[in-house]
């Protein structure tokens, strides 16, 4: 009883310890489409501190700062594709959640199907490795010749 | 035979998570160092008040010229308090360094120079990263080093220390 009040009480407290942490600041946005745009930006580009968020699931006090920047950028008329650049041009392809396919990216995008293909190969020989064997096993001439070895 | 592939896949493995770990160790290697942009640009704009003189604002033109250290500090950053004895030395010896105060109140900024001694001859004030991101800034400290083109030629991000100063930044000194 007492034990699952603790749970209760823990899982309660992870509940809410998860949305004080959600408070963002708010703006203004003069068209739905640049509200769209902004939500589209702080999706996709990447906090610099704690690299493994973007900038809209970042609290980190410089991703705040870049937010501003995006939503001053959007306000003074920029297109997404020229605060993309923007950012790129300070902090490289790394800003970028999805990095572009390019020369340096290459073994980043199609490793993952190297990897595969090699899987592949790996279980297709080891497959048919245990068919051979699972024949000879089952060669009913080969156990009578050993069975007769046996009996000798 | 395929048995000491496998033993063989799993020690190149191994040895190479030791070595890599060994460079994280010895901090060759840090895997949160974001690739840097700006080796062989022209150095972006300052642009904002002085730390000290609010109707003065610091400029990256100001410095044309000469081979300069712009180092981006905050009182909030231990590393920055840690590295600052080394900024002083090399102030007194003479190189040229502009401070960014980034992210900080004024009065701490500047309670730690009075206390500490302070090693720029100008510090632009940047609350709210505007020429932080203007730099490509993402930790504190960073120093950038300038030539006298007005290029970025050198860029650390961490503490400045000697051994650092050896072999980055010294080398751009000598005339």
């Amino acid at each position: 009883m007492n034990y699952l009040k603790i749970i209760l009480l823990l899982a309660l407290a992870f509940l809410f310890a998860n949305q004080a942490h959600a408070r963002f600041e708010t703006h203004d946005f003069a068209t739905p489409q640049m509200e769209k745009d902004y939500n589209v930006l702080v999706q996709e580009l990447r906090c610099l501190v704690c690299q493994n968020q973007n900038l809209a699931d970042s609290n980190a006090e410089l991703a705040q700062d870049m937010r501003l920047r995006v939503y001053k950028m959007l306000s003074e008329g920029n297109s997404k594709d020229e605060i993309v650049d923007f950012m790129v041009l300070r902090y490289g392809d790394f800003v970028m959640y999805r990095p572009p396919v390019k020369k340096s990216t290459l073994v980043l995008w199609y490793s993952p199907l190297i990897f595969l293909a090699v899987a592949a190969l790996v279980v297709v020989s080891y497959l048919r490795r245990q068919k051979k064997e699972v024949k000879e096993i089952v060669d009913k001439q080969q156990q009578k010749k050993a069975r007769s070895l046996l009996d000798d | 035979m395929a048995r000491y592939s496998v033993l063989i896949g799993f020690f190149i493995m191994i040895g190479g998570f030791a070595y890599m770990l060994n460079l994280t160790n010895t901090g060759e290697y840090n895997p949160r160092d974001i690739p840097t942009e700006f080796i062989g640009r022209v150095a972006p704009a300052i642009n904002v008040a002085d730390l000290y003189n609010e109707s003065e604002v610091v400029k990256t033109s100001d410095m044309k010229g000469k081979v300069w250290l712009f180092n981006v500090w905050g009182t909030w950053c231990p590393e920055c308090w840690r590295e600052h004895k080394y900024l002083m030395e090399l102030s007194r010896a003479g190189v040229p360094i502009i401070g960014l105060n980034w992210r900080d109140e004024r009065p701490e900024a500047k309670d730690m120079l009075a206390k500490m001694g302070n090693p720029f001859l100008k510090i632009g004030y940047d609350p709210d990263s505007s020429v932080a991101i203007e730099w490509g800034v993402y930790g504190a400290p960073e120093t950038f080093l300038i030539n006298a083109e007005g290029m970025v030629v050198a860029k650390h991000a961490g503490g400045v220390t000697a051994a650092v100063w050896e072999k980055k930044f010294k080398k751009f000194f000598v005339k």
